[in-house]
């Protein structure tokens, strides 16, 4: 039951020639922060907007606990919208853009005051009701949107980007303000993002959209650790591939021949003979001046604080490999050009079928 | 480059004397004691004020002018109101051609406007009156009031409609609790621009008024009969004076009247 709070039920979206939104088929469940990320242009707006019933999907339904809302308009929806811009009324003060949508129920005097001022002190903005719109910063709108959704307790909570328009630093406290909110109130978050580390960080699941498709849809470490296709993987951090082909088996492993980058031993059920596009995440593997799998030189090196970034070039692979080595010690690391042995577990190898 | 700025100040006080000067001769000859129109001027009255309050038929056309410019103010705004919203916010099919064909009536000249209609009208059996010069100012008001209104409609953010919807009005609640506030300046500027094309409009109405008389109209048929061209001055001075009035509001509107919807997106 609560794994069908929200179903979105072989939806397709189509303007004029182009399809926006190809049989998308999930479920959401009942207080889940779901994200829907991919880059621009890649449907996630326009299935976003067709939950709220902004736009009429070409084919398929929409479900919110077990009810078909795919005819209803969007003012019958149990659902409310944080735009992108986040749409505070210019001519009406912060208070009364607040209480915009409850006016509508005819509360009593007393009890729509309450509401607002208690909207207000959850989004720390108490006292603020008299100011215009235009008076408010980013973060304050952002926050003053988020407080008319919520005032009208929606079974759901559709966010557009929200963070979107704001500078990073001000993105990472929203983010964090965003998650322990969504944790208080308890309400289902469908989340449109196109950035794949507010994704990662907020998120319970995430949908991963490209051209109107759904590739993947699982938890965040699921999609970093085990994503199912090359595209997820390159879109998710970043990562090196690998062609490799099974040479030998030995019950469930296989033993890999991968080039340059030499063999490996995984579990795979795959015949001898079969090809295979292999991927290796940068922080995966290690470097030493000493000793590994493979020898090579250093083309470039990035000192990030925390980490730094190197691109080590092997021979026999045109494209050099991505590494990334914690700098846990406040020596300097490797020099470009320094000969160096590159290692990893075989565990650490992901093997994509493409 | 100093002289060149003398030169260029010049030529703005130059501009503004050839736009505003002939304009104030309306007011300082309405108060000269002369039937002539010359100077140097014979001195201060205010019989022809007396004259003007006095000229029924003066009136009458003046009234007749209010009544159409009011109601093809009125009628022509909602109809471009109504046209505009279509066009900025939904997908029209050919919504290029519709926009160009109501617009069209600006880029045809009125006096091939007023014929055509004219013949059209005595096909119809229509008898001609005040009610067909309305309807012909509606045809050549229409375009100015699109164009105002879609550049109001188009200024603001549409998702600040979609949130009204999203947070449970209707669309006809929406209309007036979001789209009439923020585009009322527009309206108002429409109401405005429409009223004074209709007021100052001669060659339509012209052709379409039948035996009524609107001001144009009135005092085209006056210019024949020198001894009242003055109180037609009186009349003028005052329509001045209204019309100066009625910018101040517009303006003292478009500052302080609600601001734009878009702005400030990304204000930190």
């Amino acid at each position: 039951m609560s794994e069908d709070f929200l179903r979105i039920a072989h939806v397709s979206k189509r303007f004029g020639g182009v399809t926006a939104v190809d049989d998308a088929d999930l479920a959401i469940a009942r207080g889940e922060f779901f994200s829907l990320l991919g880059p621009s242009g890649c449907g996630k707006t326009t299935l976003l907007r067709m939950i709220a019933g902004f736009e009429y999907p070409s084919a398929g339904d929409i479900f919110v606990e077990g009810a078909r809302i795919t005819d209803l308009p969007p003012n019958q929806r149990p659902s409310n919208m944080v735009f992108q811009s986040y749409a505070i009324f210019p001519h009406l003060n912060v208070f009364d853009n607040i209480a915009y949508g409850l006016r509508k129920a005819k509360l009593k005097r007393a009890e729509l005051r309450k509401r607002v001022e208690d909207a207000l002190a959850m989004i720390k903005l108490d006292g603020f009701g008299a100011r215009r719109a235009d008076q408010l910063s980013g973060g304050q709108r952002q926050r003053v949107a988020l407080a008319r959704a919520l005032v009208q307790r929606p079974k759901v909570l559709l966010l557009d980007e929200p963070l979107g328009a704001l500078d990073k630093r001000l993105r990472e406290a929203m983010q964090i303000e965003l998650r322990q909110l969504q944790k208080s109130v308890g309400i289902t978050f469908v989340f449109v993002t196109h950035d794949q580390e507010e994704a990662l960080a907020l998120s319970d699941r995430v949908a991963v959209m490209s051209g109107g498709r759904i590739l993947q849809i699982a938890s965040p470490r699921e999609l970093y650790e085990a994503p199912n296709c090359r595209e997820v993987a390159d879109f998710i951090g970043e990562i090196n591939f690998f062609d490799g082909v099974v040479r030998a088996r030995d019950g469930e492993r296989a033993t890999l021949d991968a080039g340059a980058a030499g063999t490996m031993t995984v579990a795979a059920p795959d015949a001898a003979g079969t090809k295979l596009l292999l991927a290796l995440r940068p922080e995966k593997i290690s470097l030493s001046a000493a000793g590994g799998r493979v020898a090579g030189t250093v083309a470039a090196a990035a000192y990030l604080g925390e980490r730094s970034h190197y691109n080590i070039r092997i021979a026999g692979r045109d494209a050099p490999v991505s590494v990334a080595a914690q700098n846990t010690a406040a020596q300097a690391g490797h020099k470009v050009g320094e000969a160096v042995h590159l290692d990893w577990s075989d565990d650490a190898v992901l093997i994509l079928r493409s | 480059m100093r002289r060149s700025r003398i030169g260029l100040s010049l030529y703005a006080v130059a501009y503004l004397a050839f736009l505003y000067v002939p304009v104030l001769f309306l007011p300082l000859f309405s108060f000269n004691n002369s039937v002539f129109i010359a100077f140097p001027l014979n001195g201060f009255t205010t019989q022809w004020y007396g004259q003007m309050l006095a000229d029924s038929a003066m009136l009458h056309a003046l009234r007749n002018s209010l009544e159409v410019g009011a109601i093809t103010a009125a009628v022509s705004t909602l109809l471009g109101l109504l046209a505009a919203k279509a066009l900025t916010r939904y997908r029209v099919p050919g919504g290029g051609a519709v926009l160009a064909f109501t617009s069209l009536p600006l880029f045809i000249p009125d006096i091939v406007l007023g014929i055509s209609l004219l013949i059209l009208l005595n096909l119809a059996g229509v008898p001609l009156s005040l009610v067909t010069v309305i309807a012909g100012h509606c045809l050549i008001c229409i375009p100015f009031a699109i164009t105002v209104l879609m550049s109001r409609l188009d200024g603001f953010d549409k998702s600040l409609e979609e949130a009204s919807l999203d947070l449970g009005e209707n669309g006809w609640m929406t209309f007036w609790r979001v789209t009439f506030p923020l585009a009322l300046p527009g309206i108002i500027s429409s109401l405005l621009l429409t009223f004074i094309v209709s007021f100052d409009e001669f060659l339509i109405a012209y052709f379409l008024a039948g035996s009524e008389a609107t001001l144009p109209i009135y005092i085209w048929g006056q210019l024949r009969f020198p001894y009242k061209l003055p109180a037609v001055l009186a009349l003028g001075a005052l329509i001045l004076v209204a019309s100066a009035i009625l910018v101040v509001i517009a303006e003292w509107v478009r500052n302080h009247g609600i601001k734009d919807g878009k702005r400030a997106v990304v204000g930190a």
